[in-house]
């Protein structure tokens, strides 16, 4: 096809908010996935034996990893809200209207959240590296 | 055409009166000649434009003054006939639309054939399998029963009903926007969707469920992801998205309203 022969070197499409949030929501939808394959793999372990499987837990038991599992409820929030958001595009009358108003709802709960959520979560981490 | 107008502006420019500022602007086009070239490449031309002038005109300019062998289609040159939709500044439009002024001309405007369907030379694309699309969904009144003796009367309400999807052109521009259609050449697209609506929601319309039947194919509307590409690339302003919706709810309700 000459589609692919137009190659990389076309411009990228310039879409706007509609675009860039389904964009968003392959993205933390691949994440996720990945996310939920590496789960159900180390909660199977408990199926191994108890010891093995608190012992990987064990190794996630540092800064990185918070930090990655920030990023997780990040994806999980953003994918959840804009979900919700594609729902009411498909079924609300007035969504396809509203939909650049209801992605900036979601980018506003997703902000006040992971505000929420952070101080919380990175606690321990916090503690760890400034010592606050 | 307004040639005359044209020269009148680049005298009073020379001559620093008032008026309107002709620009020197850069087009930066993505050519393509099956016969020559491995694969498209830009080429950038140099134009002076009236800034309130389209982008159809400097590719005119072009044409008829630079280089002979540019080619794309254009008919009616006032946004009717949809024939010179092209990708503008990384946007679907129609050449004859997109003012110069509106494009940032102090960057080049870059020009490429519109997205998913196979370029044949320059900006020209094969529109066959977009309008293969159109003509799967039987985009012609289907009436059952007796013929009435005279017009088919629809009252003002209903013809609102769909009065919004009529406007398509078939310019395509919706259709090469969209991210699901550059991957599967075989999705429906939202022109076809926008016809197809145009017929559902019609009261005089019988054949309704057929159509809806056909969108219900796995390359039907169900492959729409609501990127909203199409709806701002309509150059008639067409809520397409908002068509597209419709037409998954009626398929889920079983109920054309």
């Amino acid at each position: 096809m000459a589609s692919g022969a137009q190659g990389a070197k076309g411009t990228l499409y310039r879409g706007r908010e509609g675009m860039w949030s389904w964009v968003a929501q392959r993205v933390t939808g691949v994440l996720l996935f990945f996310f939920l394959f590496a789960h159900v793999l180390d909660t199977a372990l408990v199926r191994v034996s108890p010891h093995t499987y608190n012992q990987v837990i064990g190794t996630y038991k540092n800064p990185v990893v918070n930090l990655l599992e920030v990023g997780l409820v990040g994806a999980v929030m953003f994918h959840a809200f804009n979900g919700l958001r594609i729902i009411a595009v498909d079924f609300w009358s007035k969504g396809p209207k509203y939909q650049r108003q209801l992605l900036w709802v979601v980018v506003g709960l997703w902000a006040v959240l992971m505000l929420g959520f952070l101080e919380p979560m990175m606690q321990h981490t916090f503690h760890e590296w400034f010592g606050w | 055409m307004s040639t005359a107008t044209v020269q009148e502006h680049v005298e009073t420019s020379a001559s620093g009166k008032a008026g309107i500022e002709m620009m020197t602007i850069t087009v930066r086009i993505r050519r393509y000649n099956p016969e020559v070239d491995a694969a498209p490449h830009w080429v950038d031309y140099q134009v002076t434009a009236d800034p309130t002038a389209r982008i159809l005109d400097s590719l005119h300019k072009i044409k008829w003054e630079q280089d002979g062998s540019l080619t794309f289609r254009r008919s009616c040159a006032h946004g009717v006939c949809g024939s010179d939709a092209m990708r503008i500044n990384g946007k679907n439009r129609l050449a004859c639309k997109a003012l110069v002024k509106d494009l940032n001309p102090t960057k080049p405007i870059t020009v490429e054939p519109i997205q998913g369907l196979p370029v044949l030379k320059d900006l020209v694309v094969d529109m066959e399998p977009f309008f293969q699309a159109y003509r799967d969904v039987k985009p012609f009144l289907i009436a059952h029963g007796n013929e009435p003796t005279r017009e088919r009367i629809q009252s003002q309400k209903d013809r609102d009903r769909f009065d919004d999807t009529t406007k398509c052109i078939l310019c395509a521009a919706c259709t090469t926007s969209c991210p699901v259609f550059w991957a599967d050449g075989q999705y429906f697209g939202p022109a076809a969707i926008v016809n197809a609506h145009r017929f559902i929601f019609d009261s005089r319309d019988d054949g309704a469920n057929e159509r809806l039947e056909i969108l219900n194919d796995r390359e039907g509307v169900w492959r729409c992801r609501t990127t909203f590409n199409c709806t701002e690339a309509c150059p008639r302003g067409i809520q397409i998205t908002q068509a597209i919706a419709e037409v998954k709810r009626a398929l889920i309700t079983r109920r054309v309203i």
